[in-house]
């Protein structure tokens, strides 16, 4: 077996020795290659050999040292993936045995055959012998899992392949041995040894190639842990000290030098670079990072060299958050599985009782050899049945799925919103920080009157130092910008969906909207035409008064994000409708939604509402997918059919939302669904295949043709058929992967 | 109708109403858990049903011993888990269950079932 790595938790360390005494007596184990232990964590990572060391010596190597190891977590991934190794390899060695016996007897006892084979193979003792070990060596685990299921009393695949292989082979062995007595009954002495050991060779060979390929529906998980650094630079003293990952604490600084990986998440502290963040957020552009901004841990740093401060480490990184979001959604069962699960857990029972049905129709029924008819009919309804196309056919296909999105950053909560976001026919896009960057600049400050721009920005920056709103920043950085020194001010108030008011100096201010005017009695009729001009250009205006009377108008616009249009382009092909929700004013609000190829538009919409315009639409009889940028959408994410957050992977909205674009692009919403559709289309398929298989082909084996064409089906050709129905269905989800998503 | 072709009849419905009854119509034993219990995988689980506190964490040790690949597998749907059970070796999953109710999990393959009563 390969070296695997194994990380457990160790209780009663408390000291910086209690590392050193801990990996010390763990190396001492003979078969160990390497061991880490972390104080802060309290946990150990040893690499070691499973073919010299257990997880007791471990344990006992731990206990000797004065601690005590839970080895209780479980395998590693590296332990799983040879355990899967081990039981592929034990598969095939098996398959291939009896698919060589198998053969051997085939040909001398196959009709078209026998004439071309040795003596010695058309020998019934020999053929017996042959027989012997496929059917209890190879087959053993059929046995094995069919007493254990008995005695649960359940039955399951092997409960079937073990009866009929065991009848053909006991059939045939009677044959051999009493041939005389099989003649007096009117039997002609014909063994079937083939029947028994082809059956199991097939199945066996079966079992191997879908192990095989259902190892490949879980890749995702493995490339996700394969990103993660190995060892980072830790700067100390002014030294660079290269150390294993796990020993990586929360503030450390990390030196990353062009063409290394990142290895945890962190802030730049000094330094630039450009840097690849595609195998996080699927965006193939690399993103340029200067001092203050975030690296995330597992991309791949492109030119520069940066030394940056750990912030995040071990569960709490970016990687290992989609790692388990991943690993989630793929232990998560999609609605439409449970019909499978129902049909599944009667389906083996009742294959029993059609077999004991088709045996005692052949052999009541049966004009030439009743006996021989009736057990081979059964012998090929019990391994024809396949329950196992029906139970893979939904997980194989969300693993692969999930899998896929998370190559594009789009993280995928659980297998119901896969199957949901298939259905949706209206997107609605919340626009400050979703269809736009989220952040504004002031365009345009007017003044009236006597009154002088710098003024107007002067008082507006003042009042709205003190307000939380998404537009407050944009003018005191104006502000800033112009070197305007700013007052104090009193009384402030926010007036939600209107603006602020307070007092600077002894004059009396409102901020904000028409709202705030109108309900101030403010006559702002003078300044309707620039207004209704900037609002035309989707800039939002927002009027200045002061003592009374209208001084000025400050306009901000933001930005809208690159992808906004190719993303509601891509929803119309798709013949999604997209709508637009926001706080805006309808003229601001329909000019941004122009820009972007929107039509329908909500406007005026406060925050507390959107929730109830998401029910709204839900209402008619549309299925919705909500999109936000998470906190403040939070309500009317988790309203929406189907929640989708633009965020990090650290993001609250990860919480609120059904799926997150980790890349933040809007072409991501598209690929989301398709993805969606495209899965369900595998899903339907298989079940389709699955169900259609078992439904068609188990009459054939009762002998439903026989009557009008004469056609049985021969038992070797129903394991074949069996075979197959496992593997297609596998199959069919794998190629999942080849869909190209445009995100 | 020959007596041999009466008796085949006579067992084949006997044989039928028996898979019936005993595949069908079993029950299993609730066994009640307060925070930790191992389940052993063969041929199904043992014990096949459990109840749980509500809000505790409750440890569950799958160990596998039955090599039928449809038990490789674990999945706690509910609970978003879904977990390889190498042969022989002991697999812990913790839940923590927020809302009162029953709980399937089952193999990977949806044949073998058990059951999670959180009260």
């Amino acid at each position: 077996m390969p070296n695997v790595k194994k990380t457990f938790s160790i209780k009663g360390m408390h000291c910086a020795s209690c590392v050193y005494a801990l990996e010390k007596a763990l190396k001492a184990v003979p078969g160990v290659s390497n061991a880490v232990v972390n104080l802060a964590s309290e946990k150990a990572t040893v690499d070691y050999d499973t073919s010299t060391v257990s997880e007791d010596l471990l344990s006992d190597a731990v206990s000797g040292a004065g601690y005590k190891a839970d080895m209780s977590s479980g395998p590693s991934i590296d332990e799983v993936q040879a355990a899967k190794l081990l039981e592929q390899k034990t598969l095939r060695n098996k398959a291939v045995v009896s698919l060589v016996l198998g053969g051997l007897i085939f040909w001398g006892s196959f009709p078209g055959l026998i004439d071309t084979s040795p003596a010695l193979l058309q020998n019934f003792f020999v053929q017996m012998f042959l027989t012997i070990p496929v059917q209890f060596w190879a087959g053993l685990s059929f046995y094995r899992a069919t007493i254990s299921a008995l005695k649960k009393r359940s039955a399951n695949m092997d409960t079937l392949v073990s009866i009929g292989t065991t009848v053909a082979f006991v059939y045939s062995a009677v044959v051999t041995i009493f041939p005389s007595t099989v003649e007096k009954v009117g039997l002609e002495p014909m063994p079937y040894f083939d029947t028994a050991a082809v059956i199991i060779g097939l199945i066996l060979l079966g079992r191997y190639l879908e192990a095989r390929a259902k190892a490949g529906t879980s890749e995702a998980i493995k490339k996700l842990i394969g990103l993660q650094a190995k060892t980072a630079r830790v700067v100390k003293d002014g030294k660079d000290h290269d150390i294993p990952i796990e020993e990586v604490r929360i503030g450390d600084l990390i030196r990353v030098r062009p063409g290394e990986k990142v290895p945890v998440d962190g802030i730049i502290i000094e330094g630039q670079s450009s840097i690849d963040e595609s195998m996080i957020s699927g965006e193939s552009i690399p993103v340029d990072k200067v001092g203050g901004e975030v690296v995330i841990g597992a991309t791949m740093n492109k030119t520069g060299m940066f030394t940056f401060k750990a912030t995040k480490i071990g569960s709490d990184t970016m990687l290992a958050q989609i790692i388990k979001l991943v690993e989630d959604a793929q232990g998560s069962k999609a609605p439409i599985q449970r019909i499978a699960d129902q049909i599944s857990s009667y389906f083996v029972p009742v294959v029993l009782m059609l077999a004991i049905l088709t045996f005692v129709i052949w052999y009541v029924v049966g004009s030439t050899d009743p006996l021989l008819f009736a057990i081979l009919n059964t012998v090929a309804v019990l391994i024809i049945a396949c329950p196992c196309a029906m139970g893979l056919a939904t997980p194989t296909a969300i693993m692969v799925g999930t899998g896929k999105g998370a190559e594009h950053g789009i993280l995928i909560k659980d297998a119901e919103s896969l199957e949901t976001a298939n259905k949706i026919n209206t997107v609605i896009f919340d626009k400050t920080g979703t269809l736009t960057n989220g952040k504004p600049v002031v365009t345009d400050t007017l003044a009236f009157g006597n009154h002088a721009e710098k003024d107007i920005l002067f008082m507006a920056a003042t009042i709205e130092r003190a307000s939380e709103h998404s537009l407050a920043e944009a003018i005191v950085k104006e502000a800033e910008k112009e070197n305007i020194e700013l007052g104090s001010i009193n009384k402030f108030q926010a007036v939600p969906g209107q603006g602020v008011t307070g007092e600077v100096g002894h004059k009396k201010i409102l901020f904000g909207n028409r709202r705030l005017m109108e309900e101030n009695s403010i006559d702002f009729n003078s300044a309707s035409d620039q207004v209704l001009k900037l609002e035309n250009f989707g800039k939002t205006v927002m009027l200045l008064a002061i003592d009374g009377a209208l001084a000025g108008i400050v306009a901000v616009a933001d930005t809208l994000k690159d992808s906004a249009v190719d993303g509601v382009r891509a929803l119309k092909d798709l013949g999604i409708e997209s709508v637009m929700i926001t706080g805006d004013n309808q003229r601001t609000a329909s000019a941004i939604a122009a820009k972007v190829g929107i039509t329908k538009v909500l406007a005026e919409v406060l925050p507390d509402q959107k929730e109830a315009e998401v029910r709204k639409i839900q209402a008619l009889g549309k299925k919705v997918a909500m999109i936000g940028d998470g906190i403040n959408d939070a309500p009317a994410l988790a309203a929406a059919d189907v929640g989708i957050a633009m965020g990090s992977g650290t993001d609250v909205a990860i919480e609120a939302a059904n799926i997150t674009l980790i890349n933040k692009n809007l072409k991501s919403v598209a690929a989301a669904i398709t993805l969606s559709k495209k899965t369900m289309r595998t899903i339907k398929t298989n079940l389709f295949w699955a169900f259609g298989y078992n439904v068609v082909l188990i009459p054939v084996a009762m002998g439903i043709l026989y009557p009008f064409f004469e056609i049985l089906l021969n038992p070797i050709y129903a394991s074949m058929a069996m075979a197959l129905s496992s593997i297609s269905v596998v199959g069919n989800s794998l190629f999942l992967k080849q869909i190209k998503l445009k995100a | 109708m020959n007596i041999d072709k009466i008796v085949v009849t006579i067992l084949g419905l006997f044989g039928s109403v028996f898979t019936y009854w005993f595949f069908l119509m079993k029950k299993d034993k609730e066994v009640s858990v307060t925070d930790l219990v191992d389940i052993l995988v063969a041929g199904g689980y043992s014990p096949a049903v459990i109840s749980i506190p509500l809000g505790k964490t409750t440890q569950i040790n799958f160990f596998r011993k039955d090599p039928n690949s449809c038990l490789e597998e674990v999945v706690l749907a509910d609970f978003k888990i879904r977990k390889f059970l190498p042969l022989n070796q002991k697999v812990t999953v913790q839940i923590k269950p927020q809302v009162k109710g029953t709980f399937n999990f089952s193999c990977g393959m949806g044949m073998f079932h058990g059951k999670i009563v959180v009260k």
